[in-house]
């Protein structure tokens, strides 16, 4: 049985559409990202999901339950917020209490779940102090901890990490997809950090315009993106577009060049027309000039990255970078061949922007 | 021009300083003056033999300065609680906004707008009991229908309390509602998330964490309350008898009517002091939060 499900959900403000129609179905215990550009209505969908802002339409179903009518608090839902929004006047310990001593827990269990909670998330040492007095970082710890004292199995967040700085995001990363794995709840966590959503996720839902535009596990959003924006939005750097045709015999033609397509798996039957190529940095080799299969392309500059480095090379009109070895990227020549991966590629329709 | 400039660095310094001399002799200058007035017995003209505390002691054996003392107490306490309350309900209501909200903060902003004469002298004939809302009902068929407190000893001070709340309570509003417009939109959500009755939201949550604005609008209203005059003269003159009499009201008759500059200065110097004193709980804990 899902968890969450989301049947045809539209939303706007006043003439403006923000949520075209979102259809989702989450499972139980699934960590879900929503991962988005800024202003494509992630935020506006998971506060419907809560209920914090009635949908127009559609319905939204939880455990089995239509909640569409349902008050924020009769959801069985927490939710972690971006600025924390903890209450400034309560201690932590208050923090954590305020919302079950307002539900009518017990007074016992009520310091039971505030002692679990503060050894859960370590901040024990901090119980006495007032919000005001504590760094981002605990602030965020407080947060989650006041999200996971209401034990509801559905926790939302939103951006929750974006006001800690670089080194705190990539620790409390890596605390949350741990606390999922403890707590099994569902999850469902909005960011515009691609690298958060690569990470965390167990499918990343991907939003461009109010619509949900691939929805589907971190890997095959990277290697099958699912529309134009998909493969433009994901991946750093991000995709080498090449605009084309494909002929009718398969091939796709670029300038006067032909490339064959005999190893891309195409979703349908003998599509042709104007088509966009994409195809990742690591997926293009370097070749002598004049091999076969191979484009005539000549060296811009080299990044060096640590690891490795990237080239970026001049070829048919548009810059594109290619993933190369120290070595390699050291001792290249400037007039060279590039020779695309066609299994690992990606077409689009340019009419239609959909994957071929 | 830059380096011009910086030579002349030393320019804001003597801007600034012509400033604080102005302030420093005409405040802090004017009030060594009066206490060292204070310290004499000096009447219509000032006499610089100093007689020690006597004036002081004088002051606090005087039954008008003991009663003056007594109604501001009076006044400050339903005036304050009174317009903060009011003042903040209409905040929230603006806040929760209430239909045609600029027509009602238009409409309670306008009283902070007239002078405290005129509030006063309305208020007075308002309240008159020959000329206002007792005669006008009167005049409707109830005949029995009372509303003399503003010649009643034992409760005209109260009508000054009324009419300070209506000339104050837009000013709290207006600060009040500021502070909430100011309240970070997430914190709702997360109140309405952990369903938290509004009442309870605005008396726990809300109003807690705006405690500066609170502050500040007791700061502004004390003020109001020490240095509280125009509307006395404009209402009751201080009666019927002494009954709304108040410390500025004692310490400007004892300046001109009666002419005893060192009695009045010895009133104004104790003004100034429990100005101080009230305020202190202010200043502790804005020194205490800095450190
Ligand atoms: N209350 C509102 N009234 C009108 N328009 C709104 C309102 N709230 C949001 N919008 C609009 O809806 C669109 C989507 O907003 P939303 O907050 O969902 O974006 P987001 O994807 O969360 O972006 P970000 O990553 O910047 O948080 C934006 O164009 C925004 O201007
Ligand atoms: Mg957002």
């Amino acid at each position: 049985m899902s968890s969450i499900s989301l049947r045809q959900i539209k939303k706007s403000f006043g003439a403006l559409t923000i949520l075209h129609s979102v259809d989702m179905e989450i499972d139980k215990g699934e960590f879900i990202v929503i991962l988005g550009p800024s202003g494509c209505g992630k935020s506006t969908l998971l506060n419907v999901i809560a209920g914090l802002d009635a949908c127009d339409e559609g319905q939204i179903v939880i455990e089995g339950k239509d909640v569409s009518g349902l008050e924020p608090s009769e959801r069985g839902l927490a939710m972690v917020f971006q600025s924390y929004a903890l209450f400034p006047a309560m201690t932590v310990r208050r923090n954590l209490s305020f919302g079950m001593e307002i539900a009518g827990t017990p007074k016992a269990t009520v310091v039971e779940k505030v002692a679990w909670v503060a050894k859960l998330l370590q901040i024990e040492a901090l119980l006495d102090r007032k919000p005001a007095q504590l760094s981002g970082g605990q602030r965020q710890r407080v947060a989650i901890g006041r999200a996971l004292v209401r034990s509801s199995s559905i926790c939302l967040f939103d951006e929750p990490l974006s006001n800690l700085d670089a080194k705190l995001r990539a620790e409390t990363r890596v605390e949350l997809k741990q606390l999922h794995e403890t707590l099994g709840s569902t999850m469902i966590y909005v960011t515009h950090d691609q690298i958060e959503a690569m990470t965390m996720a167990d499918r990343v839902a991907v939003m461009h315009k109010g619509k949900v535009e691939q929805f589907a596990h971190p890997q095959s959003i990277y290697e099958k993106p699912a529309s134009l924006f998909v493969a433009g939005f994901v991946g750093s750097p991000a995709m080498n577009f090449i605009d084309g045709r494909l002929d009718g015999s398969g091939r796709f033609l670029t300038g006067d060049i032909a490339i064959g397509t005999d190893a891309y798996a195409f979703e349908e039957r003998q599509p042709s027309g104007e088509i966009v190529l994409g195809i990742r940095c690591e997926d293009v080799t370097v070749v002598d000039r004049g091999a076969p299969e191979s484009i005539p392309a000549s060296l811009a500059f080299t990044e060096l990255l640590g690891a490795d480095a990237l080239g970026w090379f001049d070829c048919l009109g548009k810059r594109l970078s290619v993933r190369l070895g120290i070595k390699a990227a050291r001792s290249m020549r400037k007039e060279v061949g590039l020779r695309f991966d066609m299994s690992k590629a990606s077409l689009f329709s340019r009419a239609s922007e959909r994957r071929l | 021009m830059s380096t011009w400039l910086k030579r002349q660095g030393f320019k804001p310094d003597i801007t600034v300083a012509a400033f604080f001399a102005v302030v420093a002799i005409f405040f802090y200058g004017s009030i060594l003056w009066t206490f060292y007035m204070s310290l004499t017995r000096s009447t219509l003209i000032p006499k610089y033999e100093i007689v020690g505390f006597d004036q002081y002691f004088d002051l606090f054996t005087n039954q008008r300065w003991l009663v003056s003392c007594l109604n501001m107490v009076i006044f400050g306490v339903f005036y304050m609680v009174g317009t903060l309350a009011f003042g903040t309900l209409l905040a929230v209501l603006a806040d929760r906004r209430i239909k045609a909200e600029s027509f009602f903060r238009t409409i309670f902003l306008y009283p902070l707008a007239v002078s405290l004469i005129i509030t006063g002298l309305s208020w007075r004939w308002l309240l008159d009991p020959t000329t206002g809302l007792q005669a006008l009902i009167r005049g409707i068929g109830w005949e029995t229908f009372t509303f003399d407190w503003l010649t009643r000893p034992d409760r005209a001070i109260y009508t000054l309390v009324i009419a300070g709340i209506w000339h104050s309570a837009g000013l709290v509003m207006v600060i009040v509602l500021a502070g909430l417009r100011g309240i970070d939109n997430d914190l709702w959500k997360a109140i309405r998330m952990e369903g938290i009755p509004l009442w309870r939201a605005y008396c726990q949550v809300i109003f807690p964490g705006m405690r500066p604005v609170i502050a500040s609008c007791v700061v502004l209203l004390m003020s109001e309350v020490i240095r509280g005059y125009d509307l006395i003269i404009a209402m009751t003159k201080g009666g019927p008898g002494i009954s709304t009499e108040m410390p500025a009201k004692f310490a400007v008759d004892f300046y001109f009517a009666r002419v005893n500059l060192g009695l009045a200065s010895a009133a104004s110097i104790m003004m100034l002091a429990l100005s101080l004193i009230m305020l202190m709980p202010y200043f502790y804990s804005e020194f205490r939060r800095r450190s």
